[in-house]
Protein backbone atom coordinates (compact mmCIF):
# COMPACT_ATOMS: atom_id res chain seq x y z
CA UNK A 1 0.00 0.00 0.00
CA UNK A 2 1.22 3.42 -0.84
CA UNK A 3 -0.31 7.03 0.07
CA UNK A 4 -0.88 9.95 -2.69
CA UNK A 5 2.07 11.36 -2.84
CA UNK A 6 1.84 15.08 -1.99
CA UNK A 7 -1.65 14.69 -0.17
CA UNK A 8 -2.59 15.13 3.42
CA UNK A 9 -5.57 13.03 3.85
CA UNK A 10 -7.41 15.56 6.67
CA UNK A 11 -8.93 18.59 5.08
CA UNK A 12 -7.82 21.99 5.42
CA UNK A 13 -10.55 22.42 8.32
CA UNK A 14 -9.26 19.15 10.15
CA UNK A 15 -5.98 20.47 9.81
CA UNK A 16 -6.82 23.17 11.07
CA UNK A 17 -8.37 21.87 14.11
CA UNK A 18 -5.68 19.59 14.59
CA UNK A 19 -2.85 21.49 14.52
CA UNK A 20 -3.61 25.24 15.05
CA UNK A 21 -2.82 25.36 18.74
CA UNK A 22 0.33 23.61 18.91
CA UNK A 23 1.54 26.00 16.33
CA UNK A 24 0.05 28.81 17.85
CA UNK A 25 2.49 28.02 20.72
CA UNK A 26 5.48 27.40 18.43
CA UNK A 27 4.43 30.87 16.96
CA UNK A 28 4.43 32.85 20.52
CA UNK A 29 7.50 31.07 21.51
CA UNK A 30 9.79 32.60 18.10
CA UNK A 31 8.13 35.75 19.16
CA UNK A 32 9.40 35.58 23.25
CA UNK A 33 12.72 34.45 21.97
CA UNK A 34 13.21 37.41 20.06
CA UNK A 35 11.94 39.84 22.71
CA UNK A 36 14.24 37.97 24.96
CA UNK A 37 17.02 38.67 22.92
CA UNK A 38 16.15 42.26 23.13
CA UNK A 39 16.35 41.98 26.64
CA UNK A 40 19.62 40.72 26.62
CA UNK A 41 21.51 41.49 29.33
CA UNK A 42 24.05 43.32 27.87
CA UNK A 43 22.13 44.90 24.65
CA UNK A 44 24.55 43.67 22.39
CA UNK A 45 23.23 44.15 18.38
CA UNK A 46 21.01 40.94 17.30
CA UNK A 47 22.68 41.67 13.67
CA UNK A 48 26.03 40.74 14.78
CA UNK A 49 25.23 37.14 15.24
CA UNK A 50 25.15 35.08 11.96
CA UNK A 51 22.59 32.85 13.53
CA UNK A 52 20.34 35.38 13.80
CA UNK A 53 20.81 37.16 10.95
CA UNK A 54 19.20 34.17 9.10
CA UNK A 55 16.78 33.50 11.81
CA UNK A 56 15.31 36.77 10.43
CA UNK A 57 15.27 35.56 6.58
CA UNK A 58 13.73 32.57 7.87
CA UNK A 59 10.71 35.01 9.28
CA UNK A 60 10.85 35.89 5.74
CA UNK A 61 9.96 32.46 4.07
CA UNK A 62 6.98 31.93 6.79
CA UNK A 63 5.15 34.71 4.90
CA UNK A 64 5.47 34.09 1.63
CA UNK A 65 3.28 31.67 -0.53
CA UNK A 66 5.18 29.11 -3.50
CA UNK A 67 7.87 26.70 -3.41
CA UNK A 68 7.72 24.84 -0.10
CA UNK A 69 8.71 26.85 3.29
CA UNK A 70 10.32 24.38 4.55
CA UNK A 71 12.35 23.47 1.46
CA UNK A 72 13.33 27.29 1.57
CA UNK A 73 14.14 27.40 4.72
CA UNK A 74 16.48 24.36 5.06
CA UNK A 75 18.88 25.61 2.16
CA UNK A 76 18.77 29.00 3.80
CA UNK A 77 20.55 27.15 6.86
CA UNK A 78 22.53 25.01 5.07
CA UNK A 79 26.39 25.70 3.73
CA UNK A 80 25.95 26.79 -0.29
CA UNK A 81 29.50 26.03 -0.35
CA UNK A 82 31.07 22.53 -2.47
CA UNK A 83 34.30 22.33 -1.28
CA UNK A 84 35.55 19.93 1.73
CA UNK A 85 37.22 21.90 4.93
CA UNK A 86 40.90 21.05 4.63
CA UNK A 87 40.98 21.02 8.57
CA UNK A 88 38.47 20.11 11.13
CA UNK A 89 37.56 23.06 13.02
CA UNK A 90 35.31 21.58 15.73
CA UNK A 91 33.27 18.74 16.13
CA UNK A 92 29.80 20.16 15.97
CA UNK A 93 27.46 21.98 13.52
CA UNK A 94 26.51 25.30 14.62
CA UNK A 95 22.69 25.14 13.13
CA UNK A 96 22.92 27.70 10.61
CA UNK A 97 25.38 28.60 7.86
CA UNK A 98 28.14 31.52 9.05
CA UNK A 99 28.23 33.57 6.00
CA UNK A 100 31.25 35.33 7.37
CA UNK A 101 33.61 31.69 7.49
CA UNK A 102 35.05 31.70 4.74
CA UNK A 103 36.37 35.79 5.02
CA UNK A 104 38.21 34.50 8.19
CA UNK B 1 1.86 -2.29 16.77
CA UNK B 2 5.05 -4.38 16.08
CA UNK B 3 8.20 -2.71 15.09
CA UNK B 4 11.97 -2.87 14.29
CA UNK B 5 14.22 -0.18 15.32
CA UNK B 6 16.02 0.87 12.36
CA UNK B 7 18.81 2.76 14.34
CA UNK B 8 19.07 2.61 17.91
CA UNK B 9 22.95 3.37 20.01
CA UNK B 10 21.59 1.32 22.72
CA UNK B 11 24.87 0.89 24.69
CA UNK B 12 24.32 4.63 25.71
CA UNK B 13 20.62 3.53 26.73
CA UNK B 14 19.66 1.86 29.80
CA UNK B 15 17.66 -1.71 30.30
CA UNK B 16 14.63 0.53 31.39
CA UNK B 17 14.97 1.81 27.54
CA UNK B 18 14.79 -2.06 26.18
CA UNK B 19 11.81 -2.68 28.54
CA UNK B 20 9.87 0.23 27.16
CA UNK B 21 10.82 -0.05 23.39
CA UNK B 22 9.50 -3.96 24.14
CA UNK B 23 6.54 -2.74 25.98
CA UNK B 24 5.52 -0.69 23.05
CA UNK B 25 6.19 -3.49 20.01
CA UNK B 26 9.88 -3.03 19.52
CA UNK B 27 11.01 -7.01 18.42
CA UNK B 28 14.50 -6.14 16.75
CA UNK B 29 17.02 -3.26 16.75
CA UNK B 30 19.78 -2.18 14.49
CA UNK B 31 22.53 -0.83 16.21
CA UNK B 32 25.46 1.24 14.22
CA UNK B 33 29.11 2.14 15.22
CA UNK B 34 28.74 5.37 16.80
CA UNK B 35 30.99 8.21 18.72
CA UNK B 36 31.07 7.70 22.24
CA UNK B 37 30.75 11.76 22.76
CA UNK B 38 34.73 11.51 23.36
CA UNK B 39 37.47 10.27 20.88
CA UNK B 40 38.76 6.92 21.75
CA UNK B 41 42.68 7.03 22.24
CA UNK B 42 43.57 3.27 20.36
CA UNK B 43 42.49 0.53 18.00
CA UNK B 44 41.97 -1.65 20.75
CA UNK B 45 39.37 0.62 22.04
CA UNK B 46 37.40 -0.21 19.10
CA UNK B 47 37.63 -3.62 19.51
CA UNK B 48 36.59 -3.38 23.23
CA UNK B 49 33.50 -1.13 21.61
CA UNK B 50 32.85 -4.36 18.78
CA UNK B 51 32.93 -7.03 20.98
CA UNK B 52 30.03 -4.87 23.45
CA UNK B 53 28.00 -4.82 20.45
CA UNK B 54 28.76 -8.37 19.28
CA UNK B 55 28.71 -10.13 22.15
CA UNK B 56 27.00 -7.97 25.35
CA UNK B 57 24.39 -6.38 23.43
CA UNK B 58 22.35 -8.92 22.07
CA UNK B 59 22.10 -10.43 25.47
CA UNK B 60 21.28 -7.29 27.01
CA UNK B 61 18.12 -7.23 24.53
CA UNK B 62 17.77 -10.75 24.29
CA UNK B 63 16.30 -10.27 28.40
CA UNK B 64 13.28 -8.31 26.39
CA UNK B 65 12.73 -10.69 23.56
CA UNK B 66 14.49 -7.69 21.25
CA UNK B 67 16.77 -9.09 18.66
CA UNK B 68 19.77 -7.49 18.36
CA UNK B 69 21.69 -6.66 14.82
CA UNK B 70 24.66 -4.11 14.68
CA UNK B 71 26.92 -2.39 12.00
CA UNK B 72 30.93 -1.33 12.56
CA UNK B 73 33.10 1.13 11.75
CA UNK B 74 35.01 3.99 12.72
CA UNK B 75 32.35 6.80 12.80
CA UNK B 76 32.76 9.80 11.30
CA UNK B 77 32.93 12.12 14.45
CA UNK B 78 36.38 10.58 14.21
CA UNK B 79 36.79 9.87 11.15
CA UNK B 80 39.49 13.00 10.68
CA UNK B 81 42.15 11.34 12.41
CA UNK B 82 43.58 8.92 9.41
CA UNK B 83 45.87 7.45 11.47
CA UNK B 84 43.69 5.74 14.04
CA UNK B 85 41.39 5.08 11.22
CA UNK B 86 43.23 2.71 9.03
CA UNK B 87 44.14 0.92 11.59
CA UNK B 88 40.37 0.13 12.80
CA UNK B 89 39.35 -0.46 9.60
CA UNK B 90 42.08 -3.20 9.26
CA UNK B 91 40.85 -5.08 12.36
CA UNK B 92 37.28 -5.01 10.99
CA UNK B 93 36.68 -7.61 9.41
CA UNK B 94 37.52 -10.52 11.89
CA UNK B 95 34.06 -9.39 13.55
CA UNK B 96 32.53 -9.45 10.23
CA UNK B 97 31.53 -13.11 10.02
CA UNK B 98 29.63 -12.64 14.01
CA UNK B 99 26.15 -14.03 13.80
CA UNK B 100 24.44 -10.08 14.38
CA UNK B 101 26.66 -8.19 12.30
CA UNK B 102 24.83 -6.86 8.86
CA UNK B 103 27.68 -4.60 7.29
CA UNK B 104 29.43 -1.09 8.04
CA UNK B 105 27.87 1.44 9.47
CA UNK B 106 27.62 4.27 10.50
CA UNK B 107 29.65 5.36 7.93
CA UNK B 108 29.65 9.30 6.43
CA UNK B 109 31.45 12.46 6.89
CA UNK B 110 30.52 15.10 10.03
CA UNK B 111 32.01 18.01 9.60
CA UNK B 112 33.31 17.52 5.58
CA UNK B 113 36.90 17.48 5.61
CA UNK B 114 39.30 15.88 3.57
CA UNK B 115 39.94 13.37 5.91
CA UNK B 116 36.32 12.18 6.84
CA UNK B 117 36.05 11.86 3.03
CA UNK B 118 38.77 9.60 3.11
CA UNK B 119 38.09 7.49 5.68
CA UNK B 120 34.77 7.06 4.49
CA UNK B 121 35.75 5.96 1.43
CA UNK B 122 38.27 3.37 3.38
CA UNK B 123 35.05 1.90 4.82
CA UNK B 124 33.08 1.99 1.42
CA UNK B 125 35.62 -0.67 -0.32
CA UNK B 126 35.48 -2.53 2.86
CA UNK B 127 32.15 -2.80 2.21
CA UNK B 128 32.62 -3.64 -1.21
CA UNK B 129 35.71 -6.15 -1.08
CA UNK B 130 33.51 -7.89 2.10
CA UNK B 131 30.35 -7.63 0.31
CA UNK B 132 28.73 -6.06 3.10
CA UNK B 133 25.75 -3.79 3.40
CA UNK B 134 26.11 -0.12 4.29
CA UNK B 135 24.62 2.08 6.83
CA UNK B 136 25.19 5.66 6.29
CA UNK B 137 25.08 8.90 8.64
CA UNK B 138 24.58 12.11 6.99
CA UNK B 139 25.98 15.56 8.98
CA UNK B 140 23.78 17.71 10.87
CA UNK B 141 22.40 21.19 10.73
CA UNK B 142 24.16 22.63 8.27
CA UNK B 143 26.33 20.44 6.79
CA UNK B 144 24.04 17.85 6.14
CA UNK B 145 23.25 19.68 2.39
CA UNK B 146 26.71 19.83 1.35
CA UNK B 147 27.52 16.57 3.10
CA UNK B 148 24.73 14.12 1.50
CA UNK B 149 25.73 15.81 -1.60
CA UNK B 150 29.59 14.60 -1.35
CA UNK B 151 28.25 11.18 -0.08
CA UNK B 152 25.83 10.42 -2.79
CA UNK B 153 28.83 11.62 -5.31
CA UNK B 154 31.53 9.46 -3.49
CA UNK B 155 29.07 6.43 -3.40
CA UNK B 156 28.38 6.61 -7.52
CA UNK B 157 32.16 6.26 -8.01
CA UNK B 158 31.74 2.85 -6.34
CA UNK B 159 30.91 0.83 -9.64
CA UNK B 160 30.43 -2.10 -7.70
CA UNK B 161 28.21 -0.89 -5.22
CA UNK B 162 24.42 -1.66 -5.09
CA UNK B 163 22.52 0.89 -4.15
CA UNK B 164 19.72 -1.09 -2.79
CA UNK B 165 22.03 -2.73 -0.07
CA UNK B 166 23.15 0.77 1.00
CA UNK B 167 20.64 3.27 3.45
CA UNK B 168 21.54 6.27 3.67
CA UNK B 169 20.20 8.02 6.99
CA UNK B 170 19.17 11.15 8.48
CA UNK B 171 17.05 12.52 5.59
CA UNK B 172 15.55 15.87 5.27
CA UNK B 173 13.20 18.02 3.05
CA UNK B 174 16.69 19.25 1.33
CA UNK B 175 18.21 15.88 1.34
CA UNK B 176 15.46 12.64 0.36
CA UNK B 177 15.34 13.32 -2.94
CA UNK B 178 19.21 12.79 -3.79
CA UNK B 179 19.07 9.84 -1.81
CA UNK B 180 16.24 8.30 -3.17
CA UNK B 181 16.59 8.89 -6.85
CA UNK B 182 20.08 7.71 -6.62
CA UNK B 183 18.40 4.08 -5.63
CA UNK B 184 19.30 4.26 -1.97
CA UNK B 185 17.60 3.65 0.68
CA UNK B 186 16.76 6.39 3.32
CA UNK B 187 15.82 7.14 7.15
CA UNK B 188 14.42 9.72 8.89
CA UNK B 189 14.99 10.15 12.65
CA UNK B 190 12.86 11.35 14.98
CA UNK B 191 15.14 13.63 17.08
CA UNK B 192 13.36 15.99 19.73
CA UNK B 193 15.79 19.17 18.05
CA UNK B 194 18.05 18.32 15.44
CA UNK B 195 16.69 16.21 12.61
CA UNK B 196 12.97 15.43 11.86
CA UNK B 197 9.74 15.60 14.10
CA UNK B 198 7.25 12.86 13.84
CA UNK B 199 4.93 15.60 12.00
CA UNK B 200 7.77 16.48 9.44
CA UNK B 201 8.45 12.89 9.16
CA UNK B 202 5.06 11.98 8.06
CA UNK B 203 4.72 15.05 5.69
CA UNK B 204 7.56 13.45 4.28
CA UNK B 205 6.31 10.16 3.65
CA UNK B 206 3.04 11.92 2.60
CA UNK B 207 4.90 14.51 -0.38
CA UNK B 208 7.51 10.94 -1.21
CA UNK B 209 5.52 7.74 -0.77
CA UNK B 210 7.01 4.45 1.31
CA UNK B 211 8.93 2.87 -1.15
CA UNK B 212 12.85 2.94 0.30
CA UNK B 213 12.07 5.17 3.49
CA UNK B 214 12.55 3.60 7.03
CA UNK B 215 11.80 5.57 10.44
CA UNK B 216 13.95 5.65 13.13
CA UNK B 217 14.57 7.21 16.85
CA UNK B 218 18.67 7.28 16.17
CA UNK B 219 18.41 7.39 20.12
CA UNK B 220 22.23 7.81 21.84
CA UNK B 221 23.62 9.22 24.56
CA UNK B 222 22.69 12.70 23.86
CA UNK B 223 18.79 14.04 23.97
CA UNK B 224 16.61 11.47 21.71
CA UNK B 225 13.57 9.59 22.83
CA UNK B 226 14.14 5.41 22.28
CA UNK B 227 10.31 5.19 22.04
CA UNK B 228 9.87 7.52 19.02
CA UNK B 229 8.37 5.25 16.68
CA UNK B 230 5.42 4.80 18.52
CA UNK B 231 5.06 8.44 18.54
CA UNK B 232 5.50 8.91 14.78
CA UNK B 233 2.86 5.92 14.59
CA UNK B 234 0.39 8.03 16.60
CA UNK B 235 1.36 10.78 13.98
CA UNK B 236 0.59 8.77 11.18
CA UNK B 237 -3.59 7.79 12.90
CA UNK B 238 -4.04 11.23 13.48
CA UNK B 239 -4.14 11.62 10.14
CA UNK B 240 -6.16 9.11 8.74
CA UNK B 241 -3.39 7.12 7.53
CA UNK B 242 -4.15 3.06 7.75
CA UNK B 243 -2.58 0.90 9.98
CA UNK B 244 -1.47 -1.70 7.20
CA UNK B 245 0.61 2.07 6.29
CA UNK B 246 2.04 2.10 9.35
CA UNK B 247 3.14 -1.37 9.27
CA UNK B 248 4.80 -0.48 6.28
CA UNK B 249 6.50 2.36 7.74
CA UNK B 250 7.80 1.01 11.19
CA UNK B 251 8.52 -3.07 10.62
CA UNK B 252 7.97 -4.01 6.42
CA UNK B 253 10.38 -1.09 4.91
CA UNK B 254 12.46 -1.89 7.89
CA UNK B 255 12.50 -5.96 7.47
CA UNK B 256 12.88 -5.42 3.33
CA UNK B 257 16.03 -3.75 3.76
CA UNK B 258 17.84 -5.38 6.73
CA UNK B 259 16.92 -9.00 5.17
CA UNK B 260 18.86 -8.31 2.12
CA UNK B 261 21.38 -9.75 5.00
CA UNK B 262 21.40 -13.41 5.38
CA UNK B 263 22.21 -13.17 9.04
CA UNK B 264 18.70 -10.85 9.51
CA UNK B 265 15.68 -12.75 10.27
CA UNK B 266 12.56 -11.50 11.51
CA UNK B 267 10.79 -12.38 14.85
CA UNK B 268 9.53 -15.69 14.78
CA UNK B 269 12.00 -17.39 12.27
CA UNK B 270 15.20 -16.81 14.23
CA UNK B 271 16.72 -19.75 15.18
CA UNK B 272 16.05 -20.90 18.75
CA UNK B 273 18.54 -21.35 21.26
CA UNK B 274 19.48 -25.16 21.83
CA UNK B 275 17.67 -26.29 25.16
CA UNK B 276 20.25 -28.54 27.16
CA UNK B 277 19.02 -32.30 27.00
CA UNK B 278 17.95 -33.01 30.58
CA UNK B 279 20.62 -35.79 32.33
Amino acid sequence: MSVTKGVCPLTMRQIVDEYFIENRTKLLDIAAFLDRIERSSDQEDPSKDFRLRVFRKALDILSEDGQSRVLRMQMLLSDPTTAPRTVLDQKSAKGAWDDQEAAR
Amino acid sequence: MRYIEMHAHMVSRTTDDYERMALTGCVAVSEPAFWAGWDRSTPEGFEDYFRQLTEFEPKRAQQYHIQHYTWLCLNPKEGDDRKLATEVVKRIPKYLDRPGVLGIGEIGVNRITLNEIETFKDHVQLAVDHNQMILIHTPHLEDKYKGTKIIVDNLLKFQKLDPSRVLVDHAEEHTIDMILSNGFHTGLTLYPNTKVSAQRAVDLVEMYGTERICVASACDWGPSVPVALPYFMMEMRRRKHPESLIDTMVYRNPAAFLEQSPKFMLPGEAQPAAVPAAK
